[in-house]
């Protein structure tokens, strides 16, 4: 196998257009999975094209109602972003180490498609908008109608994901948290991402997303539409409610990392504490 | 399969003909005898085959050579020719921060893209710098205090 480095997104589509691919930006997920023994070449089953340096795919923008993000800039830069609000950059704080962040880029973690990709839940939760590219034009796809499952999502072998939108909403609740073996460097067990508006005393908006308790990140709308227009301080009976909701659509597995149990349980506290303790209810 | 990658070696302009798809690690050490840079784990989580890449910290072993085209790379062999580096030794054998010293180079490396960063950080900020950085033998806490030092005493460096 071979790579190829295009100087330009126009050479890239053409190769993507031609022959069957597989993109690398940062690399930092695909030079782990395609590991060969020290000394020997990474064991690619497909021609590797790099796109992480195209300037077509390196800029970021955020406008007063939403961010716009190339999917080559790597996480680092969005986190040194003074633009950029916090509660988007906490959970790609929670990514790899300064090194790891340095090179993995927005893009590549929504391509990777774990479940556990610690930037998906707050692009679910935030309703997120990916662009793709291909030779013959642009599309748009929903965050939420992107990943299908473990590693697979509707990005066509002749297509690249170019940017990623992020809606710019006024929240002034936030929460995120990741649960993992260890602070750096460490894959999510389980990880919880929300964000609220509460005015004149009731929830106007809500949005929650929870990472490694499903095929994909799970995103609960009826759940959420059971809290809005709910007053704050509630008294549980609409967070209890919609927790009960959630928890029917969490369903955790057991790997190396974890266990159903344990995630189950997590995911659920972690989404009470949310209601309870930051949004009131 | 070889093919021509250009890029800036410690200082110098290279043009490496290789593989591109071989990991800059292997290039470094194989091809170019520069063995400061180790490979601990290969899997990016380590953080002993770090290097600087424009100046920020990069793990060699994620890296094919192709993606380096252009780039300015340092190797702790092109680091240890500055004052930044004479600093960071010295404060590293005063606080006892070296052992085996086989994360020592990337140790060292990740202090540089640290404080070329942020020249004064807090020791929060200092063990964060270095959390892709696995050391066995120090429990860290004599390196978190060897780069406070060096900060402290480095007014001007960074």
């Amino acid at each position: 196998m071979s790579i190829r480095r295009p100087v330009r997104l126009s050479e890239a589509l053409y190769i993507r257009q031609c022959e069957d691919t597989v993109l690398m930006a940062g690399g930092t997920d695909l030079m782990v999975k395609y590991r060969a023994p020290a000394g020997a070449r990474p064991s690619f089953t497909k021609d590797v094209v790099l796109i992480g340096h195209l300037k077509e795919l390196n800029y970021l923008k955020v406008y007063e109602d939403v961010a716009r993000i190339g999917a080559a800039v790597p996480l680092a830069r969005i986190l040194e972003d003074a633009s950029v609000p916090a509660y988007v950059k906490e959970p790609l704080a929670s990514i790899g180490s300064p090194s790891v962040r340095n090179l993995a880029t927005l893009g590549g973690n929504i391509c990777n498609s774990s479940p556990a990709g610690d930037s998906l839940t707050m692009l679910y939760a935030l309703d997120a908008v990916l662009t793709m590219a291909s030779s013959k034009g642009f599309r748009e796809c929903d965050m939420a109608d992107f990943i299908e499952g473990p590693s697979k999502n509707r990005l066509a072998k002749d297509e690249i994901l170019i940017e990623v939108a992020i809606p710019m909403g006024a929240y002034d609740r936030t929460f995120y948290r990741k649960s993992a073996q260890r602070r750096a460097n460490a894959i999510s067990k389980v990880s919880f991402f929300g964000v609220a508006s509460v005015t004149g005393g009731k929830v106007e908006s809500i949005a929650m997303a929870l990472g490694a308790v499903g095929p994909t990140v799970i995103r609960d709308r009826d759940a959420e539409s059971m809290l809005k227009g709910i007053a704050v301080p509630g008294r549980r009976e609409a967070s209890d409610r919609a927790l009960e909701h959630i928890a029917g659509l969490v369903e955790p597995i057991d790997d190396l990392r974890s266990t159903k149990t344990y995630r189950r349980r997590v995911a659920l506290e972690l989404t009470r504490h949310f209601l309870e303790e930051v949004v009131g209810l | 399969m070889d093919s021509k990658v250009r890029f800036k070696l410690n200082g110098e302009h290279v043009t490496m003909t290789a593989d591109p798809l071989r990991r800059l690690i292997d290039v470094l050490r194989d091809d170019l005898g520069l063995t400061g840079t180790k490979e601990g784990c290969g899997e990016g989580e380590c953080g002993a085959c770090s290097v600087l890449m424009d100046g920020r910290l990069a793990n060699s072993c994620l890296l094919p050579l192709a993606a380096v085209e252009g780039k300015e790379i340092v190797t702790i062999e092109g680091f240890r020719k500055t004052k930044r580096f004479e600093l960071l030794k010295e404060c590293f054998t005063e606080e006892g921060a070296v052992q085996c010293g086989f994360c020592t180079p990337g140790m060292v490396l990740a202090a540089e893209a640290l404080l070329s960063a942020d020249p004064h950080p807090n020791e929060r900020a200092v063990r964060d710098g270095i959390s892709g950085n696995l050391c066995r033998c120090t429990g860290y806490s004599s390196i978190v205090a060897a780069i406070l030092a060096a900060s402290k005493r480095g007014e001007g460096l960074w």
